[in-house]
């Protein structure tokens, strides 16, 4: 039952082939016996979740069943959940329980999902490998050798190992793209403010937008139709009407102009990756789409604006985690200043302190113009560019990641190649557009991600344009090696 | 060598909205500790601030009042410093684009001049918490019931030239933001407080000289105590030929004077940046509009219709519009007793020494502006003299009862019988021959003087409720009988 699809276990529950119960049964026995190699969750919610799935078969047998009734998926520890330890990867949140929950909790739970759990995730969603977690690092499931990708590393690789079907997950410079891209599973981020922020534990307020990771752009389209949705408690949300996303997934992509920027297929992307996103743009020649030389000429200035405002405002959203009122506080400060200096000393590590510096430094007395000003500067620019590009063309396609997944530690002590995994994802953060990556090959047994730029508010376009490619191809129904053994249990 | 002071204020009014300004948590004054503090002003992981409607139009009220420009576009920033009764680490506050930009008012001196103070700007912020050092055996408690209250930070440009005229900008600025009902202006629990910038210079120089900042000076008497010793301070340094150094000082009431904090502070880059979670706020020139025409009247239109209506003088008209409690109360005692003049003498004097000696806001006045015009209708119809009427003012200050009620209980009507005041006359006169002998002895001009005693003997005997006029009438006559 593993492997089914969302779509399949919506259909299947309500044909009372198997219940909410089964299903969440099964797949909390295989989280039990796998995920300890795995490491993709924080926290497992057994008990609530069995609660969950029983209430959930009673609404089915009563025939009053909201659009995921019965689907288990899990949430990204980033969301916060009522009475659930939400912890955002952090020694600082271990012992935080918040007493709301998220938006996108709520909206997942009004259409009837069940929780099996919280995913790991790198500490405060900086990362692009899940290595910076307080709770260690998650393992790719097509090589365990192999990150995951971050920060959303542990929902993608749940989803990869077939542990859920679908997962949360958060994208504030690729966070869900680029983990979704090594982990060969369909990833999108939603255009700024399309879900609301309320209850996600900020990195960067300007950038950071929810979405879901799953194995097929349908499912991707069924999970963003429950999360998606105005909600006045978030003053950046938007308030547009959110269409039924699987209702447009038939649709004819013939005449669709889609266009190839130059500077995502420059030095530094990995020879075999771009020829298998060659390989997908040909497919979608073939399935009746124009392809459009353009250019994005900013595109080189987009990863150091970003490490400039990120780290900006992550400086000041992170500073309330101040030993004072929740979270971790020192054993036995001298003075207030001593908790303040060990409290957060000790429980952030190594990454968030780097970039709360960075902010600090950037914001300064004196190297502000130089550095967040020029940084906004850069940001409209690169505004301005897919504002261009798309008078030209209805989708941009290119590699999400320039590299297949790497090994474990192999970029731990290089910051700024860390930085680099996000080049191509981090642009359509920066203009605050849709994006999303689906898997479109593999390389030496690794997934690569072909990464879709929509225009604003145009995820039903997008999502079908993933769709009509995973119609005519196989690559999203390849499972990892790690769930193809264990599957055998 | 002559000297000018030369004052700017900050002044931060708490604005009188329901709710916080992101929040919907109350901001009642004086509950629990921390009972009036939501997810939101804990500053709870994931919680986002959602602007208070309310807030805004209050402040837009503000800045018309006070003919400022008002910002079609106003942009929050974060302020960001660690302390523990601010729950985010930064204050949501404004500074490149606050909501009022420059403006401009009249304020009025107690010589009778006036004289214009230029607005530099005013812009929304949220308060802090409250830090308790006491009943904490080494430990610091913190009451966040406080914090993400809704405050405007008014702004002077450096026009003030005294103590005297920094106390009339703060009562000016106190009328308006009550006039408008933003803000209750009750100094006491804070809710408005001034932070006072003051420097000195030789009279005709140009340019300013270093300023101070006294902080959280929070009583009209405080300030002008506090600008006048720090003034004299900085004159004492100058002219023995010392340097004043730029800095933050507290004002110690006890002492009379000002101390410096130690200036830790000087190095502090709070490095604001535009608040990600707030878009800019845009205000349409119809939202504008329609607040300018809902604004009600000011207290310097107040005043000048007072003066011209009333038949008030300048002053009185002034005295009786600084608070609008005081002016509507003196309204409707004008026009119900029909006797502007007398309302508000009663109103500026016995009510005012009234409210005064029981330490009384007007709102809180025992005696109801009802009562004070059916008080002021029986001196007018003759029912008591205006020395009887204080007497009647007291015991409805003490809960007797209106004018009529105790007039009636205690039998204080003026007596108008012309026979009861004969008799009274008569006998005052047969037992004051020697006094008669002088009057009859006396010259004409001097008799006038010398009906003073016999009325007030005869005030005496009526034990105050003769009709005085009567009195003088009738005594007049019989005394010039007699000659």
């Amino acid at each position: 039952m593993h492997q089914l699809t969302i779509a399949e276990i919506i259909r299947g529950l309500r044909e009372r082939e198997f219940s909410s119960v089964e299903i969440t049964r099964q797949l909390l026995t295989r989280i039990e016996q796998l995920d300890g190699d795995l490491n993709s969750f924080i926290s497992v919610t057994a008990e609530s979740a069995l609660r969950q799935a029983e209430s959930a078969d009673q609404r089915l047998a009563a025939g009053d069943a909201p659009a995921l009734c019965g689907v288990p998926i899990a949430h990204k520890d980033i969301f916060c959940t009522r009475g659930t330890r939400t912890s955002c990867g952090s020694k600082m949140l271990d012992n935080f329980v918040p007493p709301y929950d998220a938006h996108v909790v709520e909206q997942l739970q009004a259409a009837g999902i069940v929780s099996l759990g919280k995913t790991n995730m790198d500490e405060f969603a900086m990362g692009s490998s899940n290595e910076t977690s307080y709770y260690g690092p998650v393992r790719n499931p097509w090589n365990p050798g192999h990150v995951p990708g971050g920060s959303s590393g542990g929902s993608a690789a749940a989803v990869a190992a077939q542990l859920v079907p679908g997962a949360t997950a958060t994208d504030t410079g690729g966070s869900i793209r680029q983990p979704a891209a090594l982990t060969g599973t369909t990833g999108l981020k939603p255009t700024y403010g399309r879900v609301s922020r309320w209850g996600m534990i900020a990195f960067a307020s300007s950038l950071d937008q929810g979405g879901p990771i799953a194995r097929t752009a349908e499912d991707v389209a069924y999970l963003l139709s429950a999360m998606a949705g105005h909600d006045p408690r978030d003053s950046t949300s938007l308030n547009r009407p959110v269409p039924d996303f699987t209702a447009t997934l038939g649709d004819d992509i013939r005449g669709l102009r889609i266009g190839v920027p130059k500077e995502y297929f420059s030095e530094g992307l990995n020879p075999d990756a771009a020829a298998r996103v060659q390989d997908a743009l040909k497919e979608y020649e073939r399935l009746g789409a124009e392809l459009v030389e353009i250019s994005l000429p900013h595109t080189h200035l987009a990863v150091p604006a970003y490490y400039v405002i990120a780290p900006a405002e992550a400086s000041a959203n992170l500073s309330r985690f101040d030993g004072v009122r929740y979270g971790y506080r020192c054993e036995n400060p001298a003075d207030l200043r001593d908790l303040y200096m060990r409290s957060r000393g000790e429980g952030f590590g190594e990454e968030v302190k780097r970039r709360i510096l960075v902010g600090a430094y950037a914001l300064s007395a004196g190297y502000y113009d130089a550095y967040y000003n020029k940084a906004q500067q850069v940001r409209r620019l690169i505004k301005q560019d897919f504002v261009q590009a798309f008078g030209q063309v209805d989708v941009i396609m290119g590699p999400t990641a320039p590299n297949p997944a790497f090994r474990l530690n192999e970029k731990t002590d290089d910051p700024v190649a860390m930085y680099l995994e996000d080049i191509y994802t981090i642009s359509a953060n920066l203009a605050g557009l849709p994006a999303m990556s689906l898997p479109c090959g593999q390389v030496n047994g690794l997934p690569v991600g072909l990464q879709v730029i929509g225009n604003y508010l145009d995820e039903a376009r997008m999502l079908n344009v993933a769709h009509q490619y995973q119609q005519a191809t196989d690559w999203h129904r390849a499972s990892a090696p790690f769930a193809q053994t264990a599957g055998e249990q | 060598m002559e000297w000018e002071v030369v004052i700017g204020l900050e002044v931060h009014v708490q604005l009188a909205t329901q709710s916080k300004l992101f929040s919907g948590a109350s901001t009642q004054f004086g509950a629990a500790p921390n009972t009036q503090a939501c997810a939101i002003d804990l500053a709870m992981p994931g919680t986002l601030p959602v602007p208070n409607e309310e807030a805004f139009r209050f402040a837009v009220m503000f800045g018309l009042a006070m003919n400022a420009e008002i910002g079609r576009r106003s942009v929050f920033e974060r302020k960001n410093y660690f302390y523990p009764d601010l729950p985010k680490g930064y204050q949501t506050t404004q500074l490149a684009e606050p909501i009022v930009g420059p403006g401009e008012i009249e304020i009025h001196l107690e010589d009778g001049s006036s004289k214009k103070v230029r607005l530099h700007h005013a812009h929304l912020e949220e308060d802090a918490g409250k830090s308790l050092h006491e009943d904490f055996h080494g430990m610091s408690g913190i009451d966040l019931n406080r914090a993400g209250t809704p405050l405007i930070e008014i702004v002077s440009e450096p026009d003030l030239r005294s103590a005297a005229e920094a106390v009339a900008y703060l009562k000016k600025l106190h009328s308006i933001v009550t006039y408008l009902g933003i803000s209750d202006g009750d100094m006491s629990q804070g809710s408005m407080r001034c932070d006072a910038n003051v420097s000195v210079r030789l009279k005709g120089e140009q340019e300013l000289g270093t300023r101070t900042e006294i902080k959280n000076v929070n009583s009209f008497r405080f300030v002008e105590r506090a600008i006048k010793v720090e003034a004299e301070r900085q004159i004492d340094l100058l002219e023995d030929g010392g340097t004043v150094i730029q800095e933050t000082r507290l004002y110690d009431s006890d002492k009379n004077e000002t101390r410096s904090m130690r200036s830790k502070e000087v190095a502090n880059d709070y490095r604001y940046f535009p608040c990600p979670d707030l878009l800019p706020v845009e205000l349409s020139a119809d939202y504008i509009e329609k607040l300018r025409g809902e604004l009600p009247e000011l207290p310097d239109a107040k005043s000048a219709r007072f003066a011209s209506d009333y038949g008030l003088s300048a002053y009185d008209a002034d005295q009786l519009t600084q608070e609008r409690a005081t002016a509507d109360y003196f309204e409707t005692v004008a026009k119900s007793s029909a006797e502007p003049k007398l309302a508000a003498n009663w109103v500026m004097g016995e009510l005012a020494a009234l409210l005064n000696r029981e330490e009384l806001s007007i709102g809180q006045s025992p005696v109801t502006a009802g009562q004070l015009a059916g008080l002021i209708a029986r001196i007018k119809d003759n029912t008591i003299s205006s020395k009887i009427a204080k007497q009647v003012f007291e015991a409805m200050a003490n809960g007797e009862g209106d004018a009529d009620t105790v007039i009636e209980q205690r039998g204080l009507k003026q007596v108008s019988d012309t026979g009861a005041i004969e008799k009274m006359i008569d006998e005052v006169i047969a037992n004051s021959a020697k006094q008669v002998e002088n009057y009859r002895n006396a010259d004409e001009a001097k008799r006038p003087k010398m009906m003073g005693y016999f009325v007030g003997q005869v005030m005496k005997a009526s034990k105050g409720q003769a009709n005085p006029q009567m009195i003088n009438e009738i005594l007049k006559a019989k005394l010039d009988a007699l000659l």
